[in-house]
């Protein structure tokens, strides 16, 4: 299907429109962590700050314990990653290749739960974690977002998995590999694009998450990112706007960094298996 | 079967559940989750901390930050997991659910009467529930009108004073006085209008709620309670003397136009002087002035800040000696210079670092003896009130989709069927 000039004018205009809606937010994030207070005031705000300051990232740095709580996040969110996709894998690979009803219920209840309200759920696992002891503790926290990746990590898993033709087992059982030696040698390598996707969405989704950690963690030096990042909000949602920026802007950098390195991963992820060969 | 299981194992992990406070060899841990957020504010509280734990070998204090932005929810939580902390900062206009659901403690016995005489009485009425007194309040800002002082002097206007404050007729009067080839006399920053509008309607004799022989509360939208929003509509849509593109907005939206000389005037919180000295362009004359008044003088209502302890801390009294300590008159100075905001305590008012005409301080102390509670500081059911029905209600009114016969309408039928769950 060829398209006219005029349309493929068209239609890359309307993609650049959309590419500068969505970069707007982010680049007026970095523009405001540079502009001193006074710039921050301004009815002419403009786009590269006329006085271009690092006082905001001072600021911030000196009030609130930033790479401590980044150190946090990053500990939470590798970990959650990890062990999400440890669990989901196995369990992608019976849902996908097992066409049995469970696999059906598994599924539809992997559905259900991703709309569960996060209040519902918050005051039972607190209970939960406390009887545990995981309160106020990390590997509490990676407990909640392991739970809460697995869902997504599955069904994502499980299209990758339905993706790999069972050909390809069914000829290396052929050739004498046993059922684990197949797993390994031949599905594993197959699904480790999927893997990778599966677990930097994880990541991406733990490092992001605000109430749980909210919630969970109590102490200052146990914070995650997001939970510091409110406390340059006041009441009546009054900011501290330049040193909110400027840490706002430092904890989007590795979600940003992380989903340049997987966006490709990901969207092959969700179409596979969409069309049939 | 399953019922019996579910309700033996909420009950096993709700045995689980443990206090707040702990002891260590004999010391004991406090924890006191503060809601500071400005630099200065954050500043004097952990210095606060700091020279009690210097001073009180045996109770240890320890800060913990918490946000505005998402405190009762997280609260709730920790309430209902038996983790609350010992000493909870928070504003007076969240406690009634608390108060209530039996989660703080009633510090009646547990204040010393310095602090008690300190604070007068409309303040102690804010965090007073039933039979029981659960926070202390500390904090508290007036909303005050915050102007160009070279636009004003210029313009001729008489400048009010607490004295001799603008009467609302007068206000609007002036506001058109000030308006005119694209410049506005006010922005009112309306996108939460339901405290605003009532806060400010005490000044002419706002009611709103009506308590019952009963004890039922009622909403009636009276002339008195009026004549905030009727002003209001008549700037906006009328007039053209208040800016119609604020009304949706927060308090900080509208600086950048005030400072850019759009708007003679802003109303906001006292705190502002804070975001105002910080962000105003060099050489940019600013005073504070009092809100308009009118049949009730310049009264209007607030929702003090509070230290409050936690019903489950097993070290109440230790918690109770410590936010004395935190609210000693040389101390509440502090809190309040660092959060730009004044005290609720006399002595701390009297201070001369309050006094001073710099920065409008003088201008925002007077006021304090103006300060009532919030009208719907203890009406149950105002929450869902307030977003179900006076938020949309009050928008549409001042954005001219409807009148004031529909706005009371909707804020009296609505919203007494509204509070009437919450009342059976």
């Amino acid at each position: 299907m060829r398209t006219s000039t005029p349309a493929r004018v068209g239609q890359y205009t309307a993609l650049l429109a959309y590419l500068a809606f969505l970069a707007f937010p982010f680049l007026w994030l970095v523009s405001t962590a540079f502009k001193p207070p006074r710039e921050l005031g301004s009815l002419h705000p403009t786009w590269i700050p006329e006085d271009p300051t690092l006082a905001n990232f001072r600021q911030a740095f000196d009030e609130q314990p930033l790479l401590h709580a980044a150190l946090n996040s990053l500990l939470a969110a590798l970990a959650a990653a990890v062990v999400a996709v440890l669990i989901a894998t196995p369990m992608a690979y019976v849902v996908a290749r097992r066409r049995s009803r469970l696999a059906k219920a598994v599924t539809g209840w992997v559905v259900v739960s991703q709309a569960f309200p996060f209040v519902l759920l918050i005051i039972p696992l607190f209970l939960v974690l406390k009887n545990l002891r995981l309160v106020n503790s990390v590997p509490g926290l990676v407990l909640v977002y392991v739970v809460w990746a697995l869902p997504f990590a599955l069904w994502m898993l499980a299209g990758y998995v339905r993706a790999v033709p069972p050909e390809l087992e069914e000829a290396a059982a052929v050739d004498g590999a046993g059922r684990l030696r197949t797993l390994v040698s031949v599905t594993a390598p197959l699904l480790a694009p999927g893997i990778v996707a599966t677990g930097l969405f994880a990541f991406i989704t733990a490092w992001n998450e605000f109430f749980f950690a909210l919630v969970l963690l109590k102490t200052p030096e146990k914070q995650t990112l997001p939970v510091v990042l409110t406390h340059f909000i006041g009441a009546e949602g009054v900011a501290d706007l330049g040193p909110l920026a400027a840490a706002a802007f430092l904890a989007t950098l590795p979600s940003l960094v992380v989903f340049a390195i997987i966006q490709r991963r990901i969207t092959g992820g969700m179409l596979t298996g969409a069309v049939k060969s | 079967m399953h019922a019996r299981l579910l309700a033996l194992v909420l009950l096993l992990l709700l045995a689980g559940c443990s206090s707040g406070g702990t002891r260590d060899n004999g010391r004991i841990t406090l924890r006191f989750q503060s809601l500071a957020w400005q630099e200065e504010s954050v500043e004097a509280n952990k210095e606060l901390v700091k020279e009690w734990n210097a001073t009180h070998p045996g109770v240890r204090v320890e800060y913990v930050q918490g946000s505005w932005d998402s405190v009762h929810d997280q609260l709730l939580t920790a309430f209902e997991g038996g983790e609350a902390p010992d000493i909870i900062h928070d504003a007076s206009d969240d406690l009634a659910d608390f108060a209530y659901g039996g989660y703080l403690a009633d510090l009646t016995h547990l204040l010393p009467a310095r602090l008690k005489s300190d604070i007068p009485r409309r303040s102690w009425e804010t965090t007073t529930f039933g039979d029981g007194v659960y926070g202390v309040p500390f904090l508290q800002e007036p909303r005050v009108l915050i102007a160009n002082a070279k636009w004003l002097k210029r313009s001729g206007v008489r400048i009010p004073t607490p004295e001799k404050p603008w009467s609302w007729a007068e206000f609007r009067r002036i506001t058109e006085q000030l308006s005119g080839r694209g410049k506005y006399g006010i922005a009112w920053p309306l996108k939460e209008p339901v405290s605003a509008t009532l806060n400010l309607s005490l000044s002419t004799g706002g009611q709103l709620f009506h308590r019952g022989a009963d004890g039922k509360v009622t909403v009636r939208f009276e002339a008195a309670d009026q004549v905030v929003p009727r002003t209001i509509h008549a700037q906006a849509g009328t007039d053209r003397s208040a800016s119609p593109t604020t009304l949706g907005s927060g308090g900080s939206d509208t600086l950048p136009g005030f400072f850019g000389g759009r708007y003679a005037m802003v109303p906001l919180g006292f705190s502002y002087r804070q975001q105002i000295v910080q962000q105003a362009p060099k050489g940019f004359d600013w005073q504070v002035l009092p809100a308009p008044a009118g049949a009730g003088g310049l009264t209007q209502g607030v929702s003090p800040q509070t230290l409050s302890v936690a019903e489950d801390s097993p070290h109440k009294k230790e918690a109770a000696a410590f936010i004395d300590f935190l609210l000693s008159p040389r101390n509440m100075v502090r809190l309040a210079l660092g959060d730009w905001m004044l005290p609720t305590g006399n002595r701390a008012l009297n201070d001369p670092a309050l006094r001073t005409p710099e920065h409008g301080w003088a201008a925002g102390t007077a006021l304090a003896a103006h300060l009532r509670p919030a009208p719907a500081q203890t009406v149950r059911g105002y929450p869902e009130w307030k977003d179900k029905v006076a938020t949309p209600a009050l928008q549409e009114y001042y954005s001219g989709a409807i009148g004031i016969r529909e706005l009371r309408e909707r804020l009296e039928e609505d919203g007494n069927l509204v509070l009437a769950r919450y009342q059976r």
